[in-house]
């Protein structure tokens, strides 16, 4: 298994997400600077958290111009994993590649805590029996308000697109939306961190279960590829 | 034989005349003036007026401090060759080095910001924040954790809601965007502090002996660069008088208080960080922070033993025609100046394009020991650099004892007949404390800082100190930090405060585990040409020197802070510090909550006994009077010693000590971990001659350790025989009660209950409007 982490201008859980996947599950992990056209040889690319650009305009809004967006959207249309976190998250909305936006959080303020959150019956590897009910990740975030239309909400929910749910909201996203796949099920995007839950002093390991539950919904990649 | 004066500045507003009245609006005393001319040989142009105004300011020359805090120890005595070893002393660079072991140091300094932030919170906030970070990667460290110390007036102040939602809203802008955790802090509410507040901001940072930079000029023809943001007239509040003088615009238009862009600051972290790698490219570096270009060129200059050179047309700027006054007194953001070995530009260039900087080659290093500035081919300044730095006038001031403490330090509960609790009032008067700002959850606040960025953070924010795992190449190492002042004691007893400041600060961190390193100070105080402030000054000062000295803990760097008033006068006296600790194995991080039903309490340093200066007194008696706890250092020494050789055997599992609010808010504050506990305590055997002062005074020295119930006759018996008193008071218990016996009887309360009050008490606060 080959990971790609991306990192634009500002990214800043870049090496939260390399360590997450290099120390926390042992995997071939490098860095893809936002300059790069091509991906190299990737099995699951990044998107990691931070405020790209400073995210000034908009979160996400300048990044999914970036040159190597063109490349992550080849690859996302061919099939290849995408994990999308935080700012991540923001910047796969942005791009299309994930329906929806991420507005300020109701409160107006930042949130840095742990979050419990529902796991989604979101796909033959994201999901309750691979997951548990349960897993608590943290976040942090000052724009993780998940807003969609009616209809899109309702397709999410009805072809299960939703992985993630707030048990106790701290943004008032609609539906209580933490996380979401893409409707072919290789794109995920999510507010919450688990590259700042794999440690042994983290609130909790559940970072460690999530990156593998996305890591085994590549079909190409098999699904007994995460150990 | 008198110099010629500078030909004519390019802009003609600049060569008007200095009379005594611009020399006075530049803060400068007729003899410092003098001094001034002496130096030069000549009269001064105005745009070297503006420079000797900054150089010789009490925040770049300390001349009112610098003899005191010479009584600073800067050097660890018990250091041994490879650790606890200081490498970069305090005033030498920007920010202390402190050798970690295995080739590995850390660069840590706290720095104030607090008139901006009485002006303009958020940005003033922000900014303080974005100029400690600089601090800190200008030594080549890659700044790994953040920390902050505030002061506010009280809650129930519309003004004061709207400072506090402005700063933590500042803090979080800034640290957030930037990546850097803010992992810890402290934070006060008292009247004194009302219009005034304080932010003190600290930054950590992590690096290899090898990659120490030093903020020095050398090497004749060596380029100087100019990095980062264009330079503007932000930043020029603290001579707006000259701007309106000189300048046709309206200097209302301007911002007085700078404005921060965290996205820059984050891409020449990365830049320089980048750019300093690169073997032999870097000879110096240092950032700009107040005055940046005037202070960085000669301070750079002056290091280096040499002179630099520079052309301001070259400098970037983001306004229209600004002159030499402004470009030189600019205190725009993001700003850092480069000493690259000559022959080797492209190779800075191509570090800098890569992410998208533009790197100015602004000037040279030479050797003629001057700062020499030219704008449009004409020498604007021409100052030898040591004598902006090593020649500012050095004053001892007068200090005065101020007259309350004659007052204050004399009373007594006794005397002044202040009652006794009875029950009611004791039951009532914890959820009271508890849900007073100063002791309530910082939640509200903690939760708006990313304190989890960079993966690193082992005990978050709520606990006695901040610990945070280093990954130093493939090795792992474990620091904690903690911040500390209480201000009212510093106001009734000045000396004893600061020790107790100092003594807390190591307490918490040895709570948590660590052996204390080093410490960093910000020394926040009033108008010293008052002899009373200077008196507080000069006697905390001799407390912290004296604690530091006694604890073999060295001061790395700080920072002073003067001229905080308000219209009802100082503030109370705050010498913050902050020490870093070091926590040898991981299993030694020690929280300061219970953990599980049967635990057991023990109280180490004996029952609580004094009241003055406590939030008691405060909070339910209205006072603030009485003395400063007492400090005992050989006892302090020894429960220090004895804690941390206790929880190294792994007896003791949580620790907590005692401060505002004494024996109960510490009790109480150890049940507020993730389990709902509860704890049955007696304390009906300890000597007491007041229940109030049991019960809620701060006699310093106690700390709450927490064992499982085979372990406790080993902890009192290795407290015996470490001559440090040890009482054990009780059980942790699953009910989620807390019940104590006093002498006086029984006292029950639902820890839920109070915890509620303690954890919304700020968030219930700061929903009322701001206003101001």
């Amino acid at each position: 298994m080959n990971i790609a982490v991306l990192q634009f201008p500002g990214s800043n859980c870049d090496q939260d997400a390399f360590h997450l996947f290099a120390s926390g599950l042992g995997l071939a992990t490098r860095y893809v600077w936002h300059k790069e056209t091509s991906l190299g040889q990737a099995d699951l690319v990044v998107v990691p958290g931070g405020f790209s650009y400073g995210d000034y305009l908009r979160c996400g809004a300048i990044a999914r111009f970036s040159p190597v967006m063109r490349a992550l959207r080849a690859h996302a249309e061919g099939g290849g994993l995408v994990l999308g976190i935080c700012n991540g998250f923001q910047i796969l909305c942005e791009a299309g590649l994930l329906p929806g936006a991420l507005i300020r959080n109701s409160s107006l303020e930042y949130r840095c805590m742990t979050c419990e959150l529902a796991v989604g019956d979101a796909g033959p590897s994201f999901n309750t029996r691979t997951l548990g009910a349960r897993v608590r990740l943290p976040i942090g975030h000052g724009e993780g308000n998940y807003r969609i239309d009616e209809e899109g909400m309702a397709r999410l929910e009805e072809r299960g697109q939703v992985i993630l749910r707030y048990v106790d909201n701290p943004n008032g996203s609609l539906g209580d939306v933490a996380g979401i796949r893409s409707e072919s099920g290789n794109v995920f995007g999510m507010m919450p961190h688990p590259d700042r839950a794999f440690e042994r002093f983290h609130p909790s390991q559940d970072g460690l279960a999530v990156a593998r539950a996305v890591l085994m919904a590549g079909s190409r990649v098999g699904t007994g590829a995460a150990s | 034989m008198k110099r010629p004066a500078l030909p004519p500045n390019p802009d003609p507003v600049l060569n008007q005349p200095i009379t005594p009245d611009l020399v006075r609006k530049h803060g400068l005393l007729p003899q410092e003036y003098e001094q001034v001319c002496a130096h030069l040989d000549r009269a001064p142009s105005l745009t070297e007026l503006g420079i000797f105004s900054v150089m010789w300011s009490e925040h770049c020359s300390y001349k009112n401090t610098r003899p005191l805090l010479k009584g600073f120890p800067t050097e660890k005595r018990g250091a041994t060759a490879a650790f606890g070893r200081v490498l970069v002393k305090a005033g030498e660079e920007n920010a202390g080095i402190i050798d970690v072991g295995d080739g590995w140091a850390i660069a840590f300094k706290i720095e104030s910001h607090n008139h901006p932030s009485a002006i303009e919170p958020f940005e003033g906030a922000a900014t303080g924040v974005g100029g400690i970070i600089r601090d800190i990667f200008t030594m080549g460290a890659r700044p790994v954790l953040l920390t902050n110390s505030l002061r506010f007036g009280e809650l129930d102040s519309p003004v004061t809601r709207r400072l506090l939602r402005g700063v933590v809203a500042g803090i979080a802008h800034y640290g957030n965007c930037v990546g850097v955790p803010t992992v810890a802090g402290d934070v006060y509410f008292d009247r004194s502090y009302e219009g005034n507040p304080l932010v003190n901001a600290l930054c950590l940072g992590t690096l290899r002996h090898d990659q120490i930079r030093r903020g020095k000029a050398t090497g004749l023809g060596n380029p100087v660069y100019y990095v980062g943001a264009a330079t503007g007239r932000d930043g020029l509040g603290g001579a707006a008088f000259a701007s309106k003088e000189l300048s046709a615009e309206s200097a209302a238009d301007r911002p007085a208080v700078q404005k921060g862009d965290p996205f820059m600051e984050k891409l020449l972290i990365e830049a320089c960080l980048e750019m300093m790698a690169v073997p032999g490219l870097v000879v110096g570096i240092q950032d700009m922070g107040a005055a940046g270009l005037t202070c960085s060129t000669c301070e750079t200059a002056s290091r280096g033993g040499s002179g630099i050179e520079i052309e301001l047309d070259r400098v970037p700027q983001r306004e229209s025609a600004m002159n030499s006054y402004e470009i030189m007194l600019s205190e725009s953001q993001e700003r850092m100046l480069v000493i690259v070995q000559k022959g080797r530009e492209r190779e800075i260039e191509e570090v800098f394009e890569k992410w998208d900087l533009h790197a100015a080659h602004v000037g040279q290093v030479t050797d003629t020991g001057r700062m020499v500035v030219t704008q449009h081919g004409i020498v604007v300044a021409d100052i030898p650099a040591s004598v902006l730095t090593d020649s500012a006038p050095v004053y001892q001031r007068e200090a005065r004892r101020p007259a309350y403490l004659d007052a204050t330090s004399r009373w007594t509960a006794l005397g002044a007949g202040l009652a006794d609790l009875d029950l009611v009032g004791a039951r009532d008067a914890l959820p009271r404390l508890l849900s007073h700002p100063t002791i309530a959850s910082k939640r509200w606040i903690y939760r708006q800082y990313d304190h989890m960025v960079q993966h690193g953070t082992v005990v978050l924010p709520g606990s006695d100190a901040g610990v945070v795992r280093l990954r130093l190449g493939s090795s792992e190492k474990f620091i904690a930090i903690s911040n500390d002042c209480n201000g009212r004691y510093c106001y009734l007893n000045p000396r004893r405060g600061a020790l107790i400041a100092m003594v807390e600060c190591l307490r918490n961190l040895v709570c948590s585990g660590a052996t204390p390193l080093a410490m960093t100070d910000n020394l926040n105080f009033g108008n010293p040409y008052k002899p009373e402030n200077f008196y507080q000054l000069r006697e905390c000062v001799a407390g912290l020197a004296e604690a530091c000295t006694f604890f073999d803990v060295p001061v790395v760097g700080g920072n002073v802070s003067l001229y905080n008033e308000s219209p009802e006068g100082a503030i109370d006296p705050t010498p913050t510090v902050s020490v870093v600790g070091f926590i040898e194995k991981e299993e030694h991080v020690t929280r300061q909550f219970a953990r599980r039903a049967g635990e057991r309490l023990v109280l180490l340093g004996g029952a609580p006994s004094e009241l003055g200066g406590s939030q008691f007194l405060g909070v339910v008696r209205g006072l603030k009077t009485g003395d400063a706890p007492e400090v005992n250092l050989g006892a302090e020494k020894r429960l220090q010693d004895l804690l941390l050789d206790q929880i190294r055997s792994g007896r003791v599992r949580a620790a907590h000590d005692l401060s505002e609010g004494g024996l109960l808010v510490a009790l109480a504050e150890m049940l507020f971990g993730e389990n709902e506990l509860g704890a049955d305590v007696d304390l009906a055997g300890l000597a007491a001659p007041r229940l109030d002062a049991l019960l809620y005074g701060e006699s310093q020295g106690r700390v709450i350790a927490c064992v499982a119930a085979e372990d406790e006759d080993a902890l009192v018996a290795a407290a015996r025989a470490g001559a440090v008193p040890a009482d054990s008071l009780g059980s942790v218990r699953g009910d989620g009660m807390l019940s104590v016996s006093t002498p006086g009887g029984r006292l029950e309360w639902g820890v839920r209950e109070l915890r509620t009050r303690w954890e919304s008490s700020i968030e219930n606060a700061m929903k009322r409007p701001g206003l101001g």
